[in-house]
């Protein structure tokens, strides 16, 4: 299932620890970044190859929070909702997301393109409020902000 | 910062009579690449290391009097002399030929999530390369040949500058086999995290490298007898490795002259919440409470005043903003006004905001990360959520508080880890400081509830 390049990554990932079952959570990134998700058939093929028993894969991929067990959309919208982004409004940041959006957190948007997550703190604590798109982050956030960003998304998408 | 002085300006500068030393975030344009770092004076400390004694080197880390920024402020020389001292390399033919020595690990946590702190990734970005110099200089103390920086999972951006830096300091020969012409030779892996807070719990950290789930590990055995696969393991903090080599470069008596003598160095200070000029500010241990908040994180806006102070991230138990004159930011200090210092990460809350809802906000994040291994944390903490959101939707009453304090207690000391204790601190000790405020907050949700 994994590409060849993947598949020469995993070897050389293997070689980084005593046990080689230890590059579990780094194959997994690399079956996230390939596909999307992780699927139980993903988790199987993921067992197979490293040699672990099922079980441990599904309870890796269960305890942390990062590996999506069902499909998100083209842009993964994740807001920090913790202390310091809360005391600087994130509460209007998450409403006015859900209201630009038509969907509430935990959801996707029909046409697969947002999917809206409410977050722990991400480390951003003095750039408050701030979201992580996908592998990046967009900080002071304001309404106006969002809105522009939202757009060039869209625009990004449909290119 | 003018021109000139940034020039000029060399690593590990000593600092002038009124100037302190900016020792792990000095300002320096580009000192993310290798070239510049190299140009002011890196990976000299390491040459210097090189040709002393590794027991030397940890020697000068303990005169130093370097305690850990990651929130226990753990000397770090003796931490490192936990460790069982490398055997001398066997010569062929001699009776301890072909034995070999248990491999032994340094990890490096990157894992930074403890609300209120965002540090650590301010080196990952600016200064990689002493963090990278300081891991080298641990790593050949210690005698390490492997070393995992373990990186939060959301940190993209910095995973990839980080490992941007590994691959030059790996091209100009500072890591990999035989370092600078020396017998001495190791490897440096990043090891991404994949969204788990408890993780950045040293033991489960560990568990979280061997490919498991991030659970804690009973202690004892401690990590430096029994860490990763059953090997001596030291696990240190972003910053605390980055003062190494200015450490190295300017001797251990240097180090431990600067800011409060019990707990000496600069501190990377997060300040957050309600300040007009939040970030991360380098200042010596020992500064003034109001001096960070007022003088560099520019005061409150609106000129409100301050209802409440948390030191040191989410964890720490919080201050009175009515009783902040005098404290000052080290780990002794804090420890005689009821808080302590953790990750410097201070959050600002003012006299407008409603402390129930910042509770909540705190204890929901506990209830999300406890592990679920131990009963009193797992259930304890959804208890004090309920409780707590009870009193937030108008349905609590002041007598709550006594029950949101005996759960708090049951919690407090009965876990493996100590997410148990930083689920229990913010609610014991607000209540107890703010009692008054709270039972105010209570009634006045319910009157509007009602």
């Amino acid at each position: 299932m994994f590409t060849e390049e993947n598949l020469r990554k995993v070897e050389e990932l293997k070689k980084r620890y005593l046990k080689p079952q230890a590059a579990l959570l780094q194959v997994l990134w690399i079956a996230q970044e390939q596909f999307g998700w992780i699927s139980e058939e993903v988790m199987r093929y993921v067992a197979d190859l490293l040699g672990l028993p099922f079980n441990q894969v599904l309870g890796v991929v269960t305890f942390y929070t990062m590996y999506n067990r069902e499909p998100v959309g083209k842009y993964h919208v994740q807001v920090c909702a913790n202390v310091s982004c809360m005391l600087l409004g994130s509460d209007n940041i998450v409403e006015h997301l859900e209201r630009k959006l038509g969907v509430k957190i935990g959801e996707t948007t029909p046409d697969k393109m947002f999917t809206l997550s409410e977050v722990e703190c991400l480390g951003s604590c003095g750039t408050a409020p701030m979201m992580q798109v996908n592998d990046d982050y967009y900080e002071n956030l304001t309404s106006e902000k969002i809105d522009r960003l939202l757009e060039e998304f869209k625009k990004q998408a449909n290119q | 910062m003018s021109e000139t002085t940034t020039t000029t300006t060399k690593l590990f500068a000593q600092g002038g009579e009124t100037a302190f030393p900016k020792i792990v975030l000095p300002e320096i344009p580009n000192l993310d690449k290798i070239e510049v770092y190299e140009s002011r004076g890196g990976y000299v400390p390491l040459k210097k290391a090189l040709a002393m004694p590794p027991d030397a080197v940890t020697e000068e880390v303990k005169k130093s009097n370097l305690r850990g920024r990651g929130g226990a402020a753990f000397p770090t020389g003796l931490k490192w002399t936990f460790m069982p001292k490398s055997r001398e390399v066997p010569l062929a033919g001699s009776q301890t030929a072909g034995q070999t020595e248990k491999p032994k690990y340094l990890a490096v946590n990157a894992d930074e999530s403890e609300p209120g702190s965002f540090k650590d990734r301010q080196i990952l970005e600016y200064n990689p390369h002493q963090l990278i110099e300081g891991i080298l200089i641990a790593s050949y103390a210690m005698g390490v040949k492997t070393a995992y920086i373990y990186i939060r999972g959301e940190y993209v951006k910095w995973t990839r500058l980080l490992q941007k830096a590994i691959d030059e300091a790996y091209a100009h020969g500072y890591i990999g086999e035989n370092i600078l012409g020396s017998n001495f030779s190791t490897n440096i892996y990043v090891h991404r995290g994949a969204g788990a807070y408890i993780c950045g719990e040293e033991s489960a950290l560990m568990e979280s490298i061997e490919g498991k789930r991030g659970y804690p590990r009973v202690k004892p055995p401690f990590p430096a007898q029994n860490g990763l696969w059953g090997n001596p393991t030291t696990i240190n903090n972003v910053e605390t490795i980055t003062n190494v080599p200015a450490i190295l470069s300017n001797g251990g008596e240097w180090f431990a002259k600067i800011g409060a003598p019990k707990h000496p160095g600069t501190l990377l200070f997060g300040v957050s919440g309600h300040v007009n000029k939040p970030g991360v500010y380098e200042l010596p241990s020992g500064t003034l409470l109001t001096d960070i908040i007022y003088n560099y994180a520019g005061g409150v806006p609106g000129n409100k005043k301050i209802k409440m102070i948390i030191p040191g991230g989410s964890s720490m138990p919080p201050l009175r903003g009515d009783q902040l004159d005098g404290v000052r930011m080290d780990a002794e200090s804090l420890k005689i006004v009821g808080s302590a210092i953790g990750t410097g990460g201070i959050i600002v809350i003012d006299e407008d905001t409603d402390l129930i809802k910042v509770l909540l906000r705190i204890t929901k994040f506990y209830w999300h990360e406890s592990c679920g291994q131990c009963t009193p944390c797992r259930e304890g903490t959804g208890w004090m959520r309920k409780i707590l959101q009870r009193m937030y939707e108008g349905a609590g009453k002041p007598e709550d508080l006594d029950l949101l304090v005996r759960v708090a207690n049951n919690i407090e000391g009965n876990t493996v880890c100590a997410l148990g204790d930083a689920a229990a601190w913010p609610v014991k000790f607000t209540i107890q400081r703010f009692r008054k405020e709270l039972e105010e907050e209570i009634l006045l949700q319910a009157k509007n509830a009602a």
